[in-house]
């Protein structure tokens, strides 16, 4: 990959703390995310916007960091996987992942709950096949994904 | 090249300003920052971002039909109650586009001038008669979408010019569209290949108009001319048999990776049938849900 650089000041809301970071303009948001701002809770899994593990929130709506410039998101409100708990509280979908075995090796599973967080912002009582499409963007290779389901379905009851 | 730069437009002046210096604009990035990261074509050294721009996220009714803002996403278009109704084909089509996370940063203006003969939103913007507007800081001009696509990824835009609004025609009485396609699997994926169809019905439901688009068969989307067949005869299986011959006959796949071009041949042939048949129930009233791949099970199975 040959990608023109040039250092730029980006302002990046996350997790409603704003990070003044330096980096060039043809950088992705994932990777300032992790090395600038230093959350590393997203994951770099396919890097070509196929897997979803780079899942964040851009203004409550998923995208996938890993395409999408980091110089575009400011300004924006960016939600990332150590913005949904409270403090050393687990977010209910967190919680839900861990108790229905949602997790296995757990590299998907921040991108997984991003697209899920979003979804159950918008949609409180979703039927099955709307938690389907709504984590239609997020690939799982260790559970099946019906655990996954499980967990997104027990946690929008627990959640309304 | 000219040291890289990045710009946020604040006005569509500021964004025509940039392009006429050079700049290249950049809107959701799922074309354009996901194929210099996969080595298809450089990040442009200089860019405009246009996501911003309310002005052309609008879809607002026009006097001769409807005008959607280019920077309009897919996921607007697929729940949009005027798309929905009124041009139910671009709905279907902005419905099966990549994810939930393509669909919200992925835009219909992005679509279309990314000129993939595989484009979801193509097929459906020919039959409901589409122009795309393109705007310089000087001038604004109409272009019927079949001058617009040269060739895949190529486009008769010169490169100062913005496309805003994709401008579609209104909506007779007793119409419905359509778009179906052939999939591998329901999300993350491009048209094996694809059909859009617009149906406007008669009394008595013979067919009084009717247009054929494809998708993935040709250097650019393939407009289908099946009114001799169709126009003055009811809908049935004899006359949905030679649509389908009639479009597989006007297709000139390729083989790839997807299919090959036997296959895709064949396969568009059934998609347009299809298309002609969800766009007549809905010409007469019928509902079906946004995406008709969904709602009658074409495509990729549960």
């Amino acid at each position: 990959m040959t990608l023109e650089t040039a250092p730029a000041s980006i302002n990046l809301t996350v997790n409603g703390v704003t990070y003044p970071v330096v980096a060039d303009t043809s950088r992705n948001l994932l990777s300032v995310i992790r090395t600038e701002v230093g959350l590393t809770g997203t994951k770099e899994g396919c890097d070509d916007c196929e897997c979803g593990a780079c899942m964040v929130l851009l203004d409550g709506q998923p995208v996938n960091s890993c395409s999408y410039l980091a110089a575009q998101a400011e300004g924006k409100a960016i939600t990332t996987i150590e913005g949904l708990g409270d403090g050393d509280a687990l977010h209910p979908l967190q919680a839900k992942m861990l108790e229905a075995g949602g997790v296995q090796c757990g590299f998907c599973t921040p991108g997984m709950i991003m697209s899920a967080h979003a979804l159950l912002e918008r949609t409180p009582d979703p039927t099955e096949e709307e938690i389907r499409i709504g984590l239609s963007g997020n690939l799982c290779r260790c559970t099946g994904y019906a655990k996954i389901l499980q967990a997104v379905g027990e946690a929008a009851v627990e959640l309304r | 090249m000219s040291s890289p730069s990045f710009s946020i437009a604040q006005s569509l002046d500021e964004a025509l300003t940039a392009m006429a210096a050079g700049a290249r604009p950049v809107a959701g990035g799922t074309d354009l920052v996901v194929g210099a990261r996969q080595g298809k074509a450089p990040l442009p050294g200089s860019l405009i971002a246009i996501d911003r721009l309310d002005e052309l996220a609008a879809i607002t009714p026009a006097t001769d039909g409807t005008r959607i803002g280019a920077m309009v996403t897919h996921a607007t278009l697929m729940t949009n109650p005027i798309v929905v109704e009124q041009y139910s084909a671009l709905a279907d089509a902005a419905a099966l586009v990549g994810s939930p996370s393509t669909r919200n940063v992925g835009t219909l203006g992005g679509n279309v001038m990314n000129g993939s003969p595989a484009m979801d939103t193509g097929a459906p913007l020919v039959v409901l008669g589409a122009t795309a507007e393109l705007q310089t800081s000087a001038a604004t001009r109409q272009v019927a979408l079949a001058d617009l696509w040269t060739g895949p990824g190529q486009t008769s835009a010169a490169d100062d010019e913005l496309c805003v609004a994709l401008n579609l025609a209104a909506r007779p009485a007793n119409s419905g569209s359509a778009y179906v396609r052939l999939e591998y699997r329901r999300a993350m994926e491009i048209a094996v290949v694809g059909a859009a169809a617009s149906v406007v019905l008669a009394e008595g439901g013979a067919v009084e108009t009717v247009s054929v688009a494809l998708t993935a068969v040709a250097p650019t989307i393939l407009s289908v001319d099946v009114a001799g067949v169709l126009v003055g005869e009811q809908i049935d299986e004899a006359t949905l048999k030679t649509v389908a011959e009639t479009a597989a006959e006007a297709a000139t796949p390729i083989s790839d990776l997807r299919a090959t071009d036997r296959y895709r041949r064949h396969t568009v042939g059934v998609m347009a049938r299809r298309a002609v048949e969800a766009a007549a129930r809905r010409a007469r009233g019928e509902r079906i849900a946004i995406p008709v791949n969904r709602a009658l099970g074409i495509g990729a199975a549960q």
